[in-house]
């Protein structure tokens, strides 16, 4: 296995309390890990944890000091009509170091608000994966995709995943199941609306 | 055509012709921003400036930029991106400008200017002024101009790398109350606001991509400002008003990107 990129274990976050039951889990570079559970089991609050925006109740939870994070939102911005195009955002976010998939490439002049919601959801998850982020983190990369624009994700995600980390978080078990090497499960805490301590299949 | 090359206004014409794109452009970024209220509000306390400045004995310059830089720092300090604290910066702003004008006989004189727009008065140290804020702008906003896109379309990114976005927000701020506070006093409130308000809110629909929108805002700002100095000097009319006229007179041009969008041409293949 290649280097660790982040370890957690027995972690509980959430904001003003716990939010999910105990998850452990490892990213190393090279890995696709997948957030799996119910709605309000705090999968996003452990993304968020990563990144500094919710806090550790309890557990640990140990980054690589060299780890450089490129994140994307569950919701992201609406720009509504605005004059940026594909290639405005790729260029912003610095995400046009790695070779662009075909499928990406008749967006770049089109502008933003005139794209579909997937067209537009698959460009953010390149400003993700394009740049030299070695930790990526996806809240529902999912979101706005019909079946066929999965595909399309499944593809960046294969592709923009060598030589980083990747952590994906969805309720699309089966979209985890097919894109991940490990699908990592939250619960929420005793009360909530589920069961069962986090474990990994 | 001769009145814009008259030695005796060619101050006053190359000092807006320096501010009016800088205006336009930075309104861009502004609009991006969802603030481009903030420019009345910074040209209405810098008319409240120079009205105080004009009672004490002050540069009216110097009571505007400072004034408008006060503002300027109330909103960083405040950290607030809406539009709630520009709306009290320009009843503020109001009020000050009115009142003190109307108990002050020298007050009264520069809040006329800040009304009016009276740009065939203004001399070289605006000149000077300005030339020095266009060095500035061309030299800070290209650093800027990434970090303030980024921003606005993958704002999470600046707090997952515990990356301050405070000093490059505060060096915008800081150039947009500068411009804003040189434009009200050489071109009037109203024009300022119009300035940065008005060529940003056309070119939205009609440009391609982010550069030809700010591009095209200051040429549109650049071709307005012209036009509106020529008629105001013709028809012996104030320049702030006139300039705000001639900027409305461009709106239609917005239907253009209309129309481009009903086509679908510029649709992806996906």
């Amino acid at each position: 296995m290649s280097a660790g990129l982040l370890r957690a274990r027995e972690l509980v976050v959430g904001y003003g309390h716990g939010v999910c039951q105990p998850v452990s889990f490892t990213l190393a570079l090279g890995e696709c890990l997948g957030l799996a559970g119910p709605n309000g089991a705090g999968k996003s609050t452990v993304l968020a944890a990563l990144t500094g925006g919710a806090r550790i109740f309890s557990g640990t939870l140990n980054l690589d000091p060299v780890v450089s994070v490129s994140l994307l939102e569950q919701h992201p911005p609406n720009l509504g009509e605005c004059p940026l195009t594909g290639r405005d955002l790729l260029t912003a976010c610095q995400a046009l170091s790695r070779p662009l998939p075909d499928i990406l490439a008749p967006l770049l002049k089109c502008r933003l608000d005139r794209l579909s919601g997937g067209q537009q959801q698959l460009l953010r998850v390149w400003a993700c994966l394009g740049g030299e982020a070695n930790l990526v983190l996806m809240d529902e990369p999912t979101n706005h995709l019909d079946p066929q624009t999965r595909q399309s994700l499944a593809d960046l995600l294969h592709r923009g995943r060598q030589g980083r980390g990747v952590m994906l978080v969805s309720h699309d078990r089966e979209f985890l199941v097919r894109v991940c090497d490990r699908v990592v499960e939250v619960m929420p805490e005793p009360g909530g609306p589920g069961s069962g301590a986090g474990r990994a299949s | 055509m001769n009145g814009l090359l008259d030695a005796m206004f060619l101050d006053a014409f190359l000092t807006g012709l320096l501010l009016a794109p800088l205006a336009a452009a930075l309104g861009c970024w502004l609009r991006l921003r969802g603030e481009w209220l903030s420019s009345l509000a910074y040209a209405q306390l810098a008319g409240a400036g120079g009205v105080l400045g004009a009672v004490f004995h002050w540069p009216v310059m110097a009571g505007a930029v400072a004034a408008a830089l006060l503002g300027g720092g109330l909103k960083g300090m405040l950290q607030h991106t809406g539009n709630q604290v520009f709306g009290f910066m320009i009843l503020l702003g109001w009020c000050v400008t009115l009142l003190v004008a109307a108990n002050h006989p020298a007050a009264d004189l520069a809040g006329r200017m800040f009304l009016d727009g009276q740009i065939l008065f203004v001399g070289r140290t605006q000149l000077w002024a300005s030339v020095g804020l266009a060095a500035l702008v061309l030299t800070i906003m290209p650093l800027l101009s990434r970090h303030l896109l980024r921003q606005r379309l993958q704002p999470a990114h600046y707090d997952a790398h515990r990356q301050g976005l405070r000093p490059f927000m505060l060096l915008f701020d800081l150039l947009v109350v500068l411009a804003v506070a040189l434009c009200a006093l050489v071109m009037g409130v109203m024009a300022s606001f119009a300035l940065v308000m008005l060529p940003a809110w056309l070119v939205w629909s009609l440009a391609s991509h982010w550069r030809a929108a700010w591009l095209m805002a200051a040429a549109l700002a650049l071709l307005a400002y012209c036009a509106a100095f020529y008629l105001s000097l013709v028809l012996d009319q104030p320049f702030g008003p006139v300039l705000v006229a001639v900027l409305l007179c461009l709106l239609p041009l917005r239907l253009l990107g209309r129309h481009g969008r009903a086509s679908g041409g510029q649709r992806g293949d996906l």
